[in-house]
């Protein structure tokens, strides 16, 4: 147990270095969501000032802008933190080392905390100075929506890295592609009323948007719909093991196929 | 009849040369090669849909052994020490280190080994130190710092030690990368080319820190290299491939004097268009 706990403290250690090796990199981790932030902030302004109908809703907006955020920058921090080990030509390095694949993926996990936690705390303050809107008025539900959506982040992550693995390169783009599938299914910006009826059992298989219809919930009638966030965990629970397994047996099915020496070339 | 030669295979020495013969003697100066191997290598095939990388390769290299693992491009080397490490699975056959099956119980021996390639390289953004610490915690090193001086002062890396590994000279980086291939101590060590990037002199250095290694670890050393001189000077035996198998395996100086070449290298090119 130390031992592996000491492994993973190293692989952090390892990626934190690579951050701090860089303000170029540290800076595009706050750059994206803070000029997505500006723009969907500068609409909330206008939405807000404009007397129509949808001024009363366009807190909605922002809210959704950044929990969409951590859900998006959850999955780009785990990926893109692995990819740097096909970038740099390392996973030989790694998989002959006595580093266990969950050993791997918990520091993946923590990296996409740390840079989460990067990324979206300045954002959040920008909010409230620019535009006034403070997500933390969503009270300890904030915790409950953004738990969640990290987790699914990580589901999500481990399963492009094991593609990664498995396919090479070829799966790279699914690092940024993979999210926006999910975009118009997990009703971030609408109800799922909103949605076709025969999309509504996609919709709630997936765990966004259970996080999206509680955040409506606490934003519009200041309820916090503890029975969404217990299901949503539950599925995460679900999606984490899948994406686990997933995980593995795509790193083995990459030793059958005699990639790893050469992932990366 | 020694354990060496009940694993030659003696099928495609035949079609090599019909004078070609296993390697004989059991010199004193060697460990005893009737011991459990550190690596054993049996039936070994890996096919990549119809082409066969390795074909029914088997040998083993005995603890306290340097066994050079020789062939042109395409040979199958490669391959072979991909499933030592068990980076890749075989199709047929086991690759056993320190009796560990490398394809279903590799974890329970890779804290015990090692490798280095010029194929894979260590991370370029973070410091020769980072990569030391990074690397020694992931093999549990017990005493990191000491290792760390220790290899510092052996492989001469005072001088780069805070520099970023990406902006080393290659004769740098190749020896960061086997000073990584020796934190923790291995019992075993894996080398695919050691020296492929180093100027004669730098080169000779690595190989005089790989044979003081060797002595002081009672290591056992199975390396891959193009480089005939460096494979006489480390190697107590040596097995040569061609197109996925063995084709020959002896000491360097029997197998030149079985094929009546002057040395390993006219062996090689012998070996390479016979074969």
């Amino acid at each position: 147990m130390t031992q592996s706990l000491n492994r993973i403290a190293a692989m952090t250690a390892r990626y934190y270095y690579i951050l701090r090796s860089s303000s170029l990199r540290l800076l595009e981790i706050i750059y994206w969501p803070a000029m997505q932030m500006l723009v969907w902030g500068f609409l909330y302004t206008y939405l807000y000032d404009s007397k129509s109908a949808m001024a009363s809703t366009a807190g909605l907006l922002l809210g959704a802008v950044l929990l969409w955020d951590v859900l998006f920058r959850g999955q780009l921090g785990f990926t893109f933190t692995f990819l740097e080990e096909i970038w740099s030509r390392n996973l030989a390095n790694l998989m002959m080392s006595p580093l266990q694949p969950f050993e791997l993926a918990a520091s993946l996990m923590l990296m996409s905390l740390i840079r989460l936690v990067i990324g979206t705390l300045p954002v959040m303050l920008l909010t409230f100075v620019l535009f006034g809107f403070n997500v933390f008025a969503m009270g300890p539900g904030l915790l409950a929506f953004f738990l969640n959506l990290v987790l699914t982040s990580w589901a999500i992550g481990l399963i492009v890295a094991g593609l990664v693995i498995r396919q090479g390169f070829g799966a790279e783009s699914l690092a940024y592609s993979i999210m926006i599938v999910l975009l118009p299914l997990c009703c971030v910006y609408y109800p799922v009323a909103a949605l076709p009826l025969w999309l509504h059992p996609v919709a709630w298989s997936l765990t966004p948007t259970y996080v999206f219809e509680g955040m409506r919930a606490v934003l519009l009638d200041g309820t916090f719909r503890t029975d969404l966030m217990i299901e949503c965990l539950a599925l995460n629970a679900a999606y984490l093991g899948m994406g686990f397994t997933t995980f593995v047996a795509l790193l083995q099915s990459a030793r059958h196929k005699g990639g790893l020496l050469t992932m990366g070339e | 009849m020694s354990r060496i030669e009940r694993f030659l295979p003696r099928r495609h020495l035949t079609q090599v040369s019909p004078n070609a013969t296993p390697a004989q003697g059991n010199p004193s100066d060697l460990p005893n090669p009737d011991e459990a191997p550190a690596i054993a290598v049996e039936d070994l095939c890996k096919q990549y849909r119809t082409h066969w990388a390795v074909d029914d390769v088997n040998f083993i290299v005995p603890k306290g052994w340097t066994v050079g693992l020789l062939g042109g491009n395409g040979a199958g080397k490669t391959t072979t020490i991909a499933m030592i490490m068990g980076l890749v699975v075989p199709s047929f056959g086991r690759a056993m280190v320190l009796g560990h099956d490398m394809a279903t119980e590799r974890h329970k021996v890779l804290s015990r080994m090692n490798f280095e390639s010029p194929y894979v390289a260590l991370p370029g953004r973070l410091t020769v130190r980072q990569n030391l610490m990074v690397f020694g915690r992931l093999y549990g090193v017990a005493n990191l710092k000491a290792r760390i001086e220790e290899l510092i002062e052996d492989f001469e890396l005072g001088d780069v030690l805070d520099r970023v590994t990406g902006r080393l000279s290659a004769g740098q980086k190749t020896r960061v990368a086997v000073a990584k291939a020796l934190i923790n101590d291995p019992e075993v060590l894996l080398l695919d080319e050691p020296t492929a990037s180093l100027d004669p002199d730098r080169a000779e250095w690595v190989r005089s820190r790989l044979r003081a290694y060797q002595k002081r670890r009672g290591a056992t050393i199975l390396l891959s290299s193009h480089n005939m001189t460096e494979v006489e000077q480390l190697c107590d035996f040596v097995v040569i491939m061609s197109h996925g198998r063995v084709v020959a395996m002896g000491r360097p100086r029997e197998l030149a004097e079985r094929f009546k070449c002057r040395d390993l290298d006219e062996v090689f090119i012998y070996l390479a268009r016979v074969a």
